[in-house]
């Protein structure tokens, strides 16, 4: 079930006037796909996912998805940096919200939910409340929350952004595990370019504010990828190139806001 | 066991002592007549003429009634505060237009509109309970809205992600996110409450902690002007404790995850 993004524009009033902070995005997303979108800081990344996700109105353009369920958008679960669990929830009710919110009585819900703690390794932990869990735990049950709510399309916010290097490499890998085994389209933002090359099958590079689609790069990496082998030397050709980009737009970004 | 650790464990021990050695110093100095014993009676005599006033007298009575006071004003003005401060931490629109009013308002010394109300209302156990309902309102409106308005954004989007509807929202993510500084307006309100009602009892009640410690000022029994003052000090302490446990309870996740 893929999307078409076409022409978005999102412009903010502010108190100094109209901020514009995307501008022409246009990309699709096809069936099965992952697609990760890198670019400087605050060039609107998060907004394309929210603009996905229906949580914002663009000012201009349209998102058209391949089907349209007669309720209006396509399901879809959002995975946040960090705040993306309810503090004052435990573990089982945190990946139980969204089948609670659908009216899935509790007893079924608390199953279905259980499933999906035991598949990112949280057995243990389901009556746990999220300040008793490490970081990284934390960012497993919202992996688990937005599984369980089966959606069409998975928009993953730096979802471990806020991770040390060494975690990040074992979720990276167990992410891609659980994705493998039920292929969703995914709209993944990171600032990470070997987690995008690592994860994606095409990458979407973007300029600094206001925020276009500069360039796309397909990853033709065979798949299960490994994480080790990020020295070789095609890898080390897309970084190379990504981050000729990148360094481009955050250079040229600094010199506007200075 | 190194210096800093046996240093370390003494602190719990710390307060009580200096509890103990300030009211030992007081029944010392007092007992030796060094301190003038009619306007400061020793610790000890308090203590027993507190015991007599709650066998034998009517103190009982005064602080139920002080309590029932409190109580009744604290539901009557923090309900209605709650539910306004939440609409108002919720919507920005119902902010801009209520903040003017309440910013007016709320400094405003409550017990200085007690003539007014007595006009009003008489001078019964209306217009005493409406005196602490108002004074109890603005520290719950103002803790609510804040306690909503410091829920993180985030938590928001994740409901409105997973459908969630206004009434889910509320129940869900409004409710249990602004809890934390709820109780912190409940702890505040009961406390202002607990004076408001001291403060109208010394007025023109017949009944509470403030009458016991007006009739006592004017009859010179100053021991038991002490004894009722304790007593409102205990009231003042279980409003803390009471907190305490409802913090525990409701909101562990708020109060673990900062130590």
């Amino acid at each position: 079930m893929g999307f078409q993004c076409k022409d978005l524009g999102v412009t903010y009033k502010t108190q100094n006037g109209e901020l514009e902070a995307l501008t022409d995005v246009s990309f699709s997303v096809r069936d099965h796909e992952f697609v990760c979108l890198v670019g400087p800081s605050g060039c609107g990344k998060s907004t394309i996912l929210k603009l996905v996700a229906g949580l914002l109105e663009p000012t201009l353009g349209t998102i058209a998805f391949d089907t349209v369920p007669a309720n209006g958008r396509p399901r879809n679960a959002m995975v946040f940096q960090e705040h993306g669990v309810f503090p004052w929830m435990n573990v089982i009710d945190n990946v139980a919200f969204g089948l609670e919110i659908r009216g899935v009585p509790r007893e079924e819900r608390r199953a279905i939910a259980r499933r999906f703690i035991a598949r990112v390794g949280l057995s243990h932990f389901e009556e746990s409340h999220p300040h008793e869990l490490s970081v990284g735990m934390r960012q497993r049950v919202s992996i688990a929350r937005a599984f369980v709510n089966d959606p069409e399309i998975l928009l993953m916010d730096e979802p471990f952004g806020s991770l040390d290097a060494m975690t990040k490499m074992v979720m990276t890998e167990e992410l891609m595990g659980i994705w493998s085994r039920q292929r969703k389209q995914v709209l993944y933002v990171t600032h990470d370019i070997e987690e995008a090359i690592m994860l994606g099958d095409r990458i979407l590079v973007m300029t600094g504010r206001p925020g276009r689609i500069r360039e796309e790069i397909e990853i033709r990496l065979p798949r299960p990828r490994d994480l080790r082998d990020r020295d070789s030397a095609e890898i080390v050709k897309i970084k190379e190139h990504v981050w000729e980009i990148l360094e481009e737009e955050v250079r040229s970004g600094l010199r506007e806001g200075s | 066991m190194n210096g800093r650790k046996l240093a370390g464990s003494m602190i719990p021990v710390i307060p009580p002592a200096i509890l103990i050695v300030t009211l030992t110093l007081i029944e010392t100095v007092t007992r030796m007549e060094i301190l003038p014993s009619l306007f400061f009676p020793p610790p000890s005599a308090i203590v027993s003429t507190l015991y007599d006033m709650t066998t034998e007298g009517e103190l009982l009575d005064h602080l139920s009634a002080t309590v029932l006071r409190l109580l009744t004003g604290f539901l009557l003005g923090g309900i209605p505060g709650m539910i306004l401060g939440m609409m108002m931490g919720w919507s920005t629109a119902i902010r801009r237009i209520l903040d003017p009013f309440v910013a007016a308002l709320h400094p405003v010394p409550k017990i200085s509109s007690l003539p007014i109300i007595m006009i009003i209302f008489g001078i019964g156990f209306v217009s005493r309970t409406i005196v602490v309902a108002v004074a109890s309102f603005f520290p719950m409106l103002i803790n609510t809205m804040a306690g909503v308005r410091q829920i993180h954004p985030i938590y928001f989007d994740v409901a409105r992600n997973s459908g969630a509807s206004r009434m889910q929202i509320l129940r869900r993510v409004v409710l249990p996110g602004s809890t934390p500084f709820i109780l912190a307006g409940v702890r505040l309100g009961l406390n202002v409450s607990l004076s408001i009602s001291l403060a109208v009892e010394l007025l023109l009640a017949d009944k509470g902690i403030g009458t016991l410690i007006w009739m006592a000022w004017q009859t010179m029994r100053i021991e038991e002007l002490y004894a009722a003052i304790v007593t409102a000090a205990l009231v003042g302490i279980s409003i803390r404790l009471f907190v305490q446990v409802m913090l525990d309870r409701c909101v562990p996740w708020a109060t673990k995850a900062r130590t």
